[in-house]
């Protein structure tokens, strides 16, 4: 028996799941970007699993473009840590009330 | 073999994919997270993507947590406790949502009609260059320009002031 696409997805629903569960329960600023990582990821499984079913190949263009903004966002994000930690010793984003009234 | 294949790769993915969010240390996290993309790999080259394979091994396990890694040593990884620890509706809150999604994905899969493919595809190099250059020649350039705005964004926000 091969898989077919609902394992794919469910599997790319799991791991969107955990990525989200990190995203909301991590306090780190590193966790919180590794876990939009995962669910970037995620997304880009199902993408491909909907491209197989539908037999073109626009999905798999799609991802690659994911992967392209994935990148920017890595860059930028880690940029604003390296930015946040030098002005206060941490990357902790509980500690990043500066801005809230 | 190829469900054998598919299921040691996606018990593998789940597992490191909760190490990779749930452990104390980042450099942990980041690793296992590594793991996790392979396994991803593995299903884009199960789902035929040869090509989506190897660019998510190289892009995302070779570059993006290279880069990952790189900052958590500049940042010397910060052992000190989270602090959100002791924040019962947010965890709740946080949980409930991840089971939400996790929950509607399995059964949106669940009760999906599923047809043979339409026609195989093999997403090689070939294939996805030519989709890429013609039909989608306009976004292709957009994402040019958008790198070429992380650089520099990137650049200004690590700049020291003199």
């Amino acid at each position: 028996m091969a898989p077919t696409i609902s394992h794919f997805v469910i599997l790319a629903a799991l791991l969107l799941g955990i990525g989200a569960a990190g995203v909301l329960l991590r306090r780190s600023g590193i966790a919180i970007l590794l876990g939009i990582e995962l669910m970037l990821n995620a997304g880009n499984l199902a993408l491909v699993a909907f491209a197989r079913q539908h037999g073109n190949l626009e999905g798999q263009v799609f991802v690659f473009f994911t992967m392209a903004v994935a990148a920017a966002e890595v860059a930028v994000g880690l940029a604003l840590l390296v930015a946040i930690y030098r002005r206060q010793q941490s990357i902790d984003v509980d500690r990043l009330s500066v801005m809230r009234w | 073999m190829v469900m054998t294949v598919f299921v040691v790769a996606a018990v593998l993915a789940i597992v490191s994919a909760l190490v990779a969010v749930s452990h104390r240390d980042p450099v942990i996290n980041v690793l296992s997270l590594v793991v996790t993309f392979f396994c991803v790999a593995v299903n884009f080259a199960l789902l035929g993507a040869n090509f989506l394979a190897a660019a998510q091994i190289l892009v995302y396990a070779g570059a993006l947590l290279v880069l990952f890694l790189f900052v958590i040593m500049l940042l010397g990884a910060p052992q000190a406790p989270e602090s959100g620890l002791h924040r019962p509706v947010q965890k709740t809150a946080g949980l409930a949502l991840a089971a939400i999604v996790i929950i509607g994905g399995v059964l949106l899969a669940l009760t999906m009609k599923v047809l043979p493919p339409a026609s195989p595809v093999t997403g090689d190099a070939r294939e996805i260059g030519k989709a890429m250059l013609t039909t989608h020649a306009f976004s292709f350039e957009l994402i040019s320009v958008l790198l070429l705005a992380a650089m520099v964004g990137a650049l200004m926000l690590v700049k020291r002031k003199h």
